[in-house]
């Protein structure tokens, strides 16, 4: 899939995405940086609740295309405007992380 | 390299893939596992049904240039007519009946989702010069002959030979880098510009093409020293050293220093506030990761101060 098909699943809100272009072949959920950048695959999209300028920082350290913020938190300015200079997606959702992990679980094709 | 491939060097060890899996270049290997049928056969299908006459899939293989047709009900595979059925049936007088009177009905079928090694195997194994692909659903999606393998194999290689160019020259625009330093001073609980440094080094290593998991491996090891910096330090300075064969990163701050150190590299030890976890930060994983992915490590702390030396080999042998 690529990240423009995130925009499209159920209860996705775009805050920030340029054309939606890139691939992305994974996805992992997490919360603490340090396992993220440790652990997410590239090409990947961060489903967390983590909703600031840090997490768009590990995502571009990462090579992680696309982030999703779950449990309705919103997401400051300053953090758009990082995901902008850094060409990093960014979703909102009411869903919880395991809900959005479904969702993405099987826009992948994983289940 | 191809003709390791059509050498068909077989094992018994490992019939389902026909090449030497011992000693045969991994970028084959990966290759043949990474591609899958359905990135190979030709989509693009020409058909006939069971009531369509030989004389008629003849001229339809002579106008297409394709040397045998599916014979499909909807998108159900039912038999498929070759050349040499169409040879047959002139030789014996019955090209006017009906493809289902002479088709071959016993059929070997490849999956879409299959690897291409399973496609070179079955061209080893059995004579056909073409296979039907299905899907999960088990309706024809394509076709694929020996010729769609050796022409998108070829267009690979030579995307894989293009990369492995690169690397090559990586060698020599790296030493561009040698000598370069670059101090970034880092603030105590300056989360604004917390992975700015991290950043910059990624940078400077992505425009010196270096392979982009060495990169990752320099980016996991500034980004948790800068992190600690942040978090933990009273303030120092991030410093990226470059040379031909690798990077030093070097963090020093000006104290308040760690009082166990032997704990700080256990997996887990944090001293980080709850505020500070609550952004995800002082998981306790900052220093073991900085291990993990350096060839070398230092540490050395006392109340002035916290030194840590990192390095990371740019180009590691076995990988290049």
């Amino acid at each position: 899939m690529v990240v423009r098909d995130l925009a499209k699943l159920e209860g996705f809100t775009t805050q920030y995405m340029d054309e939606g272009n890139e691939e992305i072949v994974d996805a992992y959920a997490g919360d603490l940086l340090s396992d993220v950048m440790g652990n997410a695959p590239s090409d990947s999209v961060l489903i967390t609740i983590q909703a600031h300028k840090n997490t768009v920082a590990v995502a571009s350290l990462a090579s992680i295309k696309a982030l999703v913020i779950c449990n309705n938190r919103s997401t400051p300015q300053d953090m758009l405007e990082a995901a902008k200079e850094e060409a990093i997606c960014v979703f909102t959702t009411k869903d919880t992380q395991f809900e959005a992990s479904c969702k993405i679980a099987k826009a992948l094709g994983k289940v | 390299m191809l003709c390791i491939i059509t050498k068909l060097v077989y094992t018994q060890a490992m019939q389902e893939i026909p090449i030497n899996t011992y000693n045969s270049p991994n970028v084959i290997l990966e290759l043949i596992y990474r591609l899958k049928i359905k990135q190979v056969m030709t989509k693009d299908l020409v058909t006939a049904t069971k009531d369509t006459k030989l004389r008629e899939i003849q001229h339809i293989m002579r106008e297409k240039q394709v040397t045998g047709l599916p014979i499909v009900v909807g998108k159900r595979l039912i038999g498929i007519v070759s050349m040499d059925d169409i040879i047959q049936a002139l030789d014996k007088g019955y090209i006017e009946d009906k493809a289902q009177d002479h088709m071959t009905r016993n059929l070997i079928v490849l999956e879409e989702d299959m690897p291409i090694s399973f496609a070179i195997s079955y061209f080893d194994r059995f004579s056909f010069h073409r296979f039907p692909v299905l899907n999960k659903h088990k309706e024809l999606v394509g076709m694929i002959t020996s010729r769609d393998i050796t022409s998108t194999l070829l267009l690979e290689i030579n995307h894989e030979i293009e990369e492995l160019e690169k690397r090559t020259r990586t060698s020599s625009l790296s030493s561009e880098m040698s000598g370069e330093i670059h101090t970034y001073s880092i603030m105590k609980n300056d989360f604004e510009n917390a992975g700015y440094a991290s950043t910059e080094i990624k940078k400077r290593l992505k425009s010196a093409n270096i392979l982009p998991h060495i990169i990752r491996r320099a980016a996991i090891a500034s980004y948790e020293l800068e992190m600690n910096l942040v978090v933990h330090s009273d303030g120092g300075e991030l410093i990226a050293e470059y040379s031909p064969q690798s990077l030093q990163i070097t963090a020093q701050d000006r104290g308040p220093g760690i009082s166990d150190v032997d704990s700080a590299m256990e997996p887990g030890w944090s001293t980080a506030s709850e505020w500070i976890r609550s952004l995800g930060f002082g998981a306790g994983m900052g220093l073991p990761n900085v291990k993990s992915v350096a060839d070398t490590f230092t540490i050395e702390s006392n109340p002035n101060g916290t030194t840590v030396v990192c390095t990371i080999h740019l180009h590691p042998k076995e990988e290049v």
